[in-house]
């Protein structure tokens, strides 16, 4: 217990530790956006006639819609054309060994407290590490090859793998599946590609640091993991972007798919720029993810843990398609401040005999809005499916909001769905208790933010359920009083 | 593109023949918001699971004159007549339009006054209806409600005194009957009534629907209550008509502490949608909803509730339950609101659902929107079958299936069944399930 609560204090910082820009030449393609700069995206990536094809569409797609206005955040109107879409960072060619790496890159990592030498040697973590879109550093590869895992960039994977990105590129997020991942098809520069053969169970945690850095660059990844018959993989993304007064725009798309008896576990840590503490700048933050469990008791369970961007708007999904299927959701939304998250998850229940869990927790702080707004749908024919949702929502202070919305659409009488739902804030009593034990308050409220987050920190892995405690703590610094 | 025409064609016969009408100039304004608006289509997020477009496809008639309503035959009358009719005030209203030669107040006039709409506007009550009437407009923006407002004529007001004998005594039961006669024309009805509650009054409102014909009709109706400091409201909703088609809209307003208890019951009907709003707008406020939607065939049913803390220490719950059947589809909706005022909210939400074909279905959704923090507001929802456990346990105990799930099912209906407070009403809820839950076996 002391040991925790000296760890918290020492990482209390009052601003955003990370807001740092790093001084690095980029290649970037001009402002705006237009078929010519998607040509010229592609030709960038020296990418094949098909996938060009399969960008135009989906940018014809995108001009014909709208952009979306039913979330519950409110921000000022997007100039699509005010954005870069391409910023490679300048470096050698090739790369034999991390060491090869730009110096200047590799203190920016170092100052995140990723070091990349140390993860390769104690953790056993494979970091395929994607800065300013392009992937400039992927360690323990090899091992993973020699295994039968592909584990690669997505530009990398086009190249060399073909025909499993023409196969399962969109097939869960279809590139016209709404505005942003439109957008995000058609524009997308890098992202992570990932591949677990029939009957592998991935030895080591697999994981990505996101990172945007130069000015006014929109970032688009796209990340398709797959998971063949009987394997299993766990996948962490972790977050965090330097400090920056205009807002960036961040459009991802994560792509699922888990064949029969597969199992993938996605895990995020998002630390984006959330705004200064008037609400001004901060990332933007418009994430399409999404899983199918393809197969016979296939799993796919999403964990996330998301304490920054000025704007959250993300709901990880499952289909859950085949017989038996399992999704899982499990999230902590923190907002301080002006942020504002709409955030949740999808439960599409078609196979028979799938069941589905969600747990919530929602803490508000400062002047910030928190909504909670998920779909639990049991198809006709997805006979004894099962639900439990449950979300819950703290307030700390009076001038920040909890919202819920919760769908639940049930078509057939063998189905259970239960839902249920709570808002409070901290209990007098509890701070009273911990006060009276000499813990300050601000402590105090940690400790109990840790206690009610802890059901869903206990789904994280070790080294993210750590870093996730801590940007708790640092995160709800100043909201008390 | 439906054809709304009939619409507007209606309103100008009923504002030529009103022209220098109090209630003119809120019309014209609610006819203008029904316009801009329009009927809302499945994009409508508060309409995404019921489509009523279809709904207005009919030319209807708005309404009849005097005269053909002699029709009505006593015997009929008699038939939906409410349990204790004969020591109750009986208001009728026949297609949207109040018939004082069918009703009956029983209650003097230190008691209760009932006056038209129109008159009231002329009378000492005019400045508190034109302080009511049409506070709901800012909780329900939509075209549906604008188009009750623009057709506001032919309801009543009604003043509920203070409570004079011993306390815990209640007025009269007020019963309310809504027919629509349907022997000749579709029919488009749309009552409209206020009822004001003074401070320290007690009532007890139940509002029930009969069809006489045929043909197609669709009642829009709204009622409007206003609760004041230390009043105390019981309202029952029963709607048990084969095939009516109904908006019904109640709105609560509580402007001082005061105690309201709402019940709404579905058992029959066509595409149906309630809409209960309780806006607690005094501190200390107590607030009780509760509904049962019990039903089969293809009936539709959609309950939208709203409760809206606005002011501290208010204590507010809500039990829906609901039993779906055959090709039956059910709707919930609850939002609970916590303005930042209302610190030291308690507002607790439920809805239970059965589904008992696999052809029938339930869309869900309990909403929170909380912006004070020192509140304990909770939700839950749940969607099941019949326990089999259950069912096995009775069975073994040599008690038909049949039975077993009767028995169960009321039971289930029984947490609601036991809201309803006068004995009479409820015992005669009570054989209506019974008989319905031993006939659909």
């Amino acid at each position: 217990m002391k040991d925790e609560l000296s760890t918290l204090q020492q990482t209390v910082l009052k601003d955003y530790k990370y807001g740092f820009v790093t001084d690095i030449e980029t290649d970037t393609v001009p402002k705006g956006l237009n078929e010519d700069v998607i040509r010229l995206i592609s030709a960038k990536k020296k990418e094949p006639d098909w996938m060009l094809e399969w960008r135009l569409k989906a940018y014809a797609g995108w001009l014909k819609m709208e952009e979306p206005k039913w979330p519950n955040v409110a921000y000022p109107p997007i100039d699509y054309q005010d954005i870069i879409y391409y910023a490679a960072p300048q470096q050698k060619p090739s790369l034999n060994s991390i060491d090869d790496l730009d110096p200047e890159l590799k203190r920016t990592f170092d100052k995140l407290g990723i070091s990349l030498e140390e993860q390769k040697r104690l953790s056993g973590v494979a970091v395929d590490v994607v800065m300013d879109s392009v992937s400039v550093a992927t360690s323990f590869k090899k091992q993973l090859e020699e295994i039968g895992i592909i584990f690669c960039s997505m530009g990398e994977a086009i190249q060399n793998h073909p025909e499993l990105v023409k196969k399962y590129l969109g097939s869960v997020v279809p590139m016209t599946d709404n505005y942003f991942a439109a957008l995000n098809s058609a524009v997308f520069t890098d992202g992570s590609f990932c591949y677990i053969p029939k009957g592998v169970r991935c030895p080591m945690e697999l994981s990505t640091y996101f990172r945007i850095n130069a000015e006014n660059t929109g970032q688009f990844e796209r990340t398709l993991i797959i998971a063949e018959d009987e394997s299993y993989v766990s996948y962490l993304e972790g977050c965090t972007a330097p400090m920056r007064d205009e807002n960036q725009l961040h459009a991802a798309v994560v792509e699922l798919v888990a064949l029969e008896k597969a199992e993938i576990k996605y895990s995020t840590v998002q630390n984006w720029y959330p705004g200064d503490k008037e609400g001004h700048g901060g990332i933007y933050n418009f994430v399409t993810k999404r899983g199918i469990c393809q197969g016979y008791r296939s799993k796919i369970s999403w964990t996330q843990v998301e304490t920054g961007s000025a704007i959250t708007w993300k709901y990880p999904s499952v289909i859950l398609k085949g017989d038996s299927s399992i999704g899982e959701f499990y999230s902590i939304a923190l907002t301080n401040n002006y942020q504002q998250a709409d955030t949740g998850t999808k439960m599409i229940h078609l196979g028979k005999n799938t069941k589905s869990r969600i747990v919530s927790k929602g803490i508000s702080a400062g002047f910030s809005n928190n909504s909670y707004r998920g779909l639990v749908r049991a198809s006709k024919w997805a006979t004894n499916a099962r639900n439990y949702s449950q979300c819950d929502s703290l307030l700390l202070g009076d001038r920040c909001g909890a919202h819920t919305f919760p769908y639940i659409e049930v078509k057939n009488n063998s189905s259970v769905v239960e839902h249920e739902a709570t808002t409070s804030k901290i209990g007098e009593d509890q701070l009273f208790y911990c006060k009276q034990r000499g813990i300050d308050s601000e402590t105090a409220v940690a400790l109990i933010v840790n206690g009610f987050a802890r059901e869903v920190m206990n789904q994280l892995p070790m080294e993210f359920a750590v870093e996730a405690q801590k940007l708790l703590a640092i995160n709800l610094e100043g909201s008390v009083g | 593109m439906i054809d709304l025409s009939y619409i507007q064609k209606r309103f100008d016969q009923l504002q030529a023949s009103h022209p220098n009408d109090e209630l003119a100039s809120l019309r014209t304004e609610a006819f203008n918001r029904f316009t801009r608006l329009g009927i809302p289509g499945l994009r409508h997020e508060e309409w995404k699971y019921t489509n009523v477009s279809n709904l207005f496809n009919n030319e209807y008639q708005q309404a009849l004159s005097a005269s053909a309503l002699s029709g009505i035959d006593q015997s009929f009358l008699d038939s939906i007549r409410l349990p204790g009719s004969t020591d109750a005030d009986e208001l009728f209203f026949v297609n949207g339009r109040f018939i004082s030669s069918l009703s009956s107040i029983r209650s003097s006039n230190d008691e209760l006054i009932v006056i038209s709409l129109p008159e009231a506007l002329k009378s000492d009550f005019a400045a508190i209806v034109k302080q009511h009437l049409g506070h709901s407009n800012r909780y329900l923006e939509d075209g549906i409600h604008a188009l009750n407002t623009s057709f506001i004529n032919d309801g009543v007001f009604i003043y509920v005194h203070p409570h004079l004998k011993q306390p815990g005594d209640l007025n009269r039961p007020l019963y309310f009957y809504h027919i629509s006669d349907v022997r000749d024309n579709h029919i488009l009805s749309q009552p409209r009534n206020l009822i004001f509650a003074a401070g320290g009054s007690r009532i007890q409102i139940t509002e029930t629907f009969a069809t006489i014909g045929t043909m197609d009709n669709l009642s829009n109706q709204v009622l409007e209550v206003v609760v004041n400091k230390d009043a105390y409201v019981e309202y029952y909703k029963i709607q048990n008509t084969v095939n009516a088609n109904q908006i019904s809209t109640t709105h609560f307003h509580q402007t001082g502490k005061s105690y309201v208890h709402a019940l709404s019951l579905t058992l029959n009907g066509g595409t149906i949608r309630n809409n209960t709003n309780l806006i607690l707008d005094g501190e200390g406020c107590d607030s009780h909803l509760y509904g049962l939607y019990l039903i089969n065939g293809r009936t539709h049913v959609d309950n939208h509730t709203l409760v809206d803390n606005r002011q501290p220490n208010c204590y507010s719950k809500e039990l829906y339950k609901g039993i779906m059947d055959e090709y039956a589809t059910g709707v919930f909706n609850g939002k609970i609101k916590v303005e930042r005022l209302a610190q030291k909210t308690n507002a607790y939400q439920s809805n239970k659902n059965i589904l008992l074909s696999d052809h029938a279905s339930i869309n869900t959704k309990p909403q929170l929107e909380i912006f004070a923090d020192d509140v304990k507001c909770s939700h839950g929802c749940t969607v099941g079958t019949l326990d089999e456990n259950a069912m096995f346990y009775l069975q073994a105990r040599g008690i038909p299936q049949q039975n077993a799930k009767a028995l169960l099912l009321k039971a289930f209906a029984m947490d609601i069944l036991v809201q309803i407070k006068p004995d009479r009403l409820r015992n005669y809820v009570e054989q209506l399930i019974s008989d319905r839950l031993l006939i659909n076996e």
